[in-house]
């Protein structure tokens, strides 16, 4: 029988009380959000925090609107809420096609978009969509708060830059015109981790490449994503040739290594296909019109 | 700590540690043991219950985080000694051969025909892609599932006719 170990348990209603309650129980209190990463960690004594603050009732961080010329989404936002979104699948299909295969419907009822981000597994698949959209993450702390720039946020896996006494509360995202995105991913089962994923948008000017973001996810990318790949693309023509120069520079600049879910190379070879294909994709929606 | 949860329509009370999983909960501190707990991985599905109307994975949720909370078990489906139309389905179709993975499929797929009465074959597995099932190879649970869809439909329409007279 598995049981997490023994921690007291605290409660917050608002992100002051959050904030104020990280305060009050120093660097061994966590954050309870889903839960769908914690506790199965704790389960396995990878975590043994003191103490949990239990984040559920922070209704005030489960939304997802436009603010102005960027959509924001709150920390708490549960995945089931981002695969519904109708003002996501507007701008940006990524999300769609990311959250239909992040885990199983039930894990998605409960899995926030603050704990994805936060728990920072090197395979997390947000991790790869704000890469590439290049969203901001707002942490708050009872200082005041301050925004860093997702492809800024990792330090290294299971690690970021929320501080002692800092909470995430909000990721945003640009909105961009003339956009198309994708995301593909391949795994073993229905539900599972992914073997290697990748995220895409392109934004067009006439037939050439005004702008791009790619993400990839599960194969050691540096920030979840390949700049050189996407300095290969933009301001060039939207062409065959210079996707497939971006998917196998992907390809060369990422580091997987072998587990479990497959050696080194298959993984590698996985990265040049789906970059290739999310690319594709987002340039023919973005030509099509459609997010 | 002491916890206040509404399991089936009913106050429950208890006095318990912070790291008390849900599924424990119901299980050993109520005694309804009709929520399995199986993998313990937060994998197989067979502990889902309803956190204020939405299937989620008991085993991977604190006991604490369900106070004040309302939370719906399999036991929970039968109403007055009439079964769900959903159970008398699996009975009908043979949805189930060891049962263990039965009492979270029957709480996922409620909760799917309650937001969508009518599921296509494709909707349905996408519905139950977080609960395994070792016996059936699902074809019996998808016909289960349409049975209990058309069976309800036939209901709405009768109880329409009737008010209509
Ligand atoms: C069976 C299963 C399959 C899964 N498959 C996938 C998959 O295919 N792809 C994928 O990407 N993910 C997958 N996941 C992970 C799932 O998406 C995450 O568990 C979940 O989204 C994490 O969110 P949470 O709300 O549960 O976080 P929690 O587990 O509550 O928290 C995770 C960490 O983040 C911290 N945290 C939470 N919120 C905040 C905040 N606002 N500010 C600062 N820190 C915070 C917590 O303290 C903790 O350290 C899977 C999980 C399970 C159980
Ligand atoms: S026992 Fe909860 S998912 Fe398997
Ligand atoms: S009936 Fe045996 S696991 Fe589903």
């Amino acid at each position: 029988m598995q049981v997490p170990p023994p921690f007291e348990y605290q409660r917050a209603g608002t992100v002051d009380e959050a904030i104020a309650l990280l305060d009050r129980h120093g660097p061994e209190a966590r954050l309870l959000a889903g839960g769908h990463s914690l506790l199965p960690m704790m389960k396995l004594r990878l975590a043994r925090p003191e103490t949990l603050i239990d984040i559920n009732g922070l209704s005030e961080l489960d939304y997802i609107r436009r603010d102005g010329d960027e959509i924001a989404i709150g920390a708490m936002t549960r995945h089931a809420s981002v695969l519904a979104s109708a003002l996501l699948a507007e701008h940006y299909h990524i999300f769609v096609e990311a959250e239909r295969v992040i885990a199983d419907p039930l894990v998605r009822n409960r899995g926030t978009v603050g704990g994805s981000i936060c728990h920072a597994d090197p395979s997390e698949d947000l991790s790869a969509v704000f890469a590439a959209l290049r969203g901001n993450a707002v942490i708050r702390s009872a200082r005041g708060s301050r925004t860093v720039a997702l492809r800024d946020f990792h330090v290294g896996p299971y690690e970021t830059v929320v501080g002692a006494g800092e909470m995430l509360t909000e990721v945003r995202v640009p909105i961009r015109t003339r956009t198309g995105s994708a995301f593909e991913k391949v795994e073993r089962r229905a539900g599972d981790w992914s073997i290697a994923a990748a995220g895409a948008f392109v934004q067009l000017d006439g037939d050439m490449v005004a702008d791009v973001g790619i993400g990839i996810t599960a194969v050691g990318a540096e920030q979840f994503t390949c700049v050189e790949a996407e300095e290969a693309l933009r301001g060039r023509a939207a062409s065959d040739e210079a996707v497939a120069a971006a998917a196998s520079s992907c390809a060369a600049g990422c580091r997987p290594s072998a587990d479990q879910r497959g050696p080194e190379d298959y993984k590698r070879h996985l990265v040049g296909v789906l970059v290739a294909r999310v690319l594709h994709r987002s340039i023919a929606s973005a030509r099509g019109g459609v997010a | 700590m002491r916890v206040t949860v509404t399991v089936n329509g009913a106050e429950t009370h208890a006095e318990i540690e912070g790291r008390l999983l849900l599924i424990h909960y119901l299980r050993d501190n109520l005694g309804l043991t009709g929520s399995h707990w199986g993998c313990d991985t937060s994998n197989c599905g067979a502990c889902t219950v309803w956190l204020d109307g939405v299937p989620v994975k008991s085993c991977t949720t604190l006991a604490a985080m369900a106070d004040g909370h309302e939370v719906r078990t399999v036991e929970g489906l039968e109403v007055d000694g009439v079964l769900d139309p959903l159970q008398q389905g699996f009975m009908e179709e043979h949805g189930l051969q060891c049962g263990f993975c039965t009492p979270g499929m029957l709480m996922t797929i409620r909760a799917l025909l309650d937001r969508d009465p009518n599921p296509d074959e494709a909707t349905i597995r996408e519905a139950i892609s977080g609960n395994l099932c070792r016996c059936t190879g699902y074809e019996n649970i998808v016909r289960a599932t349409r049975w209990a869809a058309a069976h309800e439909a036939a209901a709405r329409t009768a109880h329409q006719e009737e008010a209509l007279v």
